[in-house]
């Protein structure tokens, strides 16, 4: 399990690995909204909790349908699946694997964006704290997705319209959780909802995406 | 310790490949498969791993016996070849890849990444990997694709000395692997026959 985990986080850092590109995706959508939208901070801070989680939310929808198809495309799926790990365990670690090379920096360079967006100063905790909490519910979730389209060939469209409408509550308790910080208003049914949101997805969607991949890999 | 299978059909894209294939392999024994194109060999060895269930009859082996070998080798392009070894010797909980270097002539490759390998090379590493796996069955699906002459003889040589260590192997190939003792068997012998029409029920047209 934790060679699997090591390798996972190996081939992310090497060449072509895609390590960054959410990141960089990330960076991107928190510099062009200011320029697009115009810098009256009033505005921007307003909108600022939406963008951010939306922009998190992408960055990590863009690099959802690696977790599996490079795994099938060279054969070791089938070669994982035949090995004596559980699949269940190999999937939860996969998902372990996107999330810290996806959310887990997303998390951290959260604040400087935010600083971009003019997020007001008492937001920058419950930001940090909403994705930290939040993201890897995204990356369960989209694993669910990559192994439900692992054998289509370019399935990153239909994984996309998949995974999309469960990242909804996601979305809507994160921005909600920053926005309410934003303000100085209490955060913690929120916080309690998307916390609730993740330890389900956590605890339930590992064995779906273990079944649905044993079914696509027939 | 054995591999035995009785009257197995299986099934390729919802429709019956093969039937009644039955067959017994004990320890030391190997099983070449044969058969045209498009016959059923690897469906067959897949059903054997366990990646699809079979339709009818019954494999019976001890549980964590089976390496699987496929077409794919299953490497990662950017690590190299000591690290893709050591990977799938950690998963199966085993830790000794020198061995396997040795034997399938590698030592000197063991630092490159495997993407500047040459396709034999690849293979090799593939099959090297069945040897850190430690299981005693190994299902290996045409094994020989791009190797040349001397590393066809080094394979042969290989299979031949894990039989030697109690092992089983079921191989399908096209060409001679130079290992007489090998008890073959043509897949084309239990080519499924197609369900007769009107037959059935209309419903399971649509599972």
């Amino acid at each position: 399990m934790i060679a699997l985990l090591m390798r996972d986080l190996r081939l992310a850092f090497r060449a072509g690995g895609g390590f960054g590109l959410g990141l960089a995706f990330f960076l991107i959508l928190a510099v062009l909204v200011p320029l697009g939208i115009g810098p009256e901070p009033q505005t921007l801070a307003r909108i600022a909790p939406g963008i951010l989680w939306v922009g998190a939310l992408l960055a990590c929808l863009l690099s959802l349908d690696r977790i599996f198809a490079l795994d099938f495309e060279d054969g070791s799926l089938d070669l994982l699946a035949t090995a004596p790990v559980p699949l269940e365990g190999a999937v939860s670690i996969k998902a372990l694997a996107h999330w810290l090379t996806t959310g887990l920096p997303l998390v951290m360079i959260s604040p400087v964006l935010g600083l971009l967006l003019f997020l007001p100063s008492e937001a920058y905790l419950w930001l940090v704290i909403s994705l930290a909490v939040g993201t890897p519910a995204l990356s369960v979730i989209g694993t669910f997705g990559a192994a439900l389209t692992v054998g289509l060939k370019r399935g990153g469209l239909l994984l996309s319209l998949l995974v999309l409408p469960l990242y909804i509550p996601t979305l809507v308790f994160g921005a909600e959780v920053v926005s309410r910080g934003a303000m100085g208003l209490a955060v913690d049914t929120p916080l309690a909802l998307l916390a609730g949101i993740t330890a389900g997805a956590v605890a339930i969607l590992p064995f779906a995406s273990a079944h649905v991949l044993r079914i696509n890999l027939r | 310790m054995g591999l035995n299978v009785t009257d197995l059909a299986c099934a390729r894209g919802g429709l019956a490949m093969l039937e009644g294939v039955s067959f017994s392999l004990s320890s030391g024994a190997a099983l070449v498969l044969r058969g045209p194109n498009g016959c059923g060999k690897t469906t067959l060895l897949r059903t054997l791993a366990g990646l699809q269930p079979a339709l009818a009859g019954e494999i019976d082996c001890p549980p964590d016996a089976i390496a699987y070998a496929a077409h794919a080798d299953g490497l990662k392009a950017t690590l190299s070849v000591a690290e893709n070894l050591r990977f799938w010797a950690a998963i199966y909980g085993t830790s000794d890849i020198d061995t396997a270097l040795d034997q399938m002539n590698l030592r000197a490759l063991a630092g490159r990444a495997a993407q500047n390998l040459s396709a034999g090379q690849k293979r090799r590493l593939g099959l090297a990997r069945l040897m850190v796996t430690g299981r005693p069955v190994w299902v290996l699906d045409e094994p020989t694709v791009s190797l040349d002459v001397a590393s066809v003889a080094l394979f042969g040589d290989i299979v031949r000395h894990h039989l030697a260590g109690g092992g089983m192997a079921v191989i399908a190939t096209h060409i001679d692997l130079g290992l007489p003792e090998a008890e073959i068997l043509d897949l084309s012998r239990f080519k499924a026959r197609f369900p007769q029409a009107g037959t059935g029920d209309f419903d399971e047209a649509f599972l």
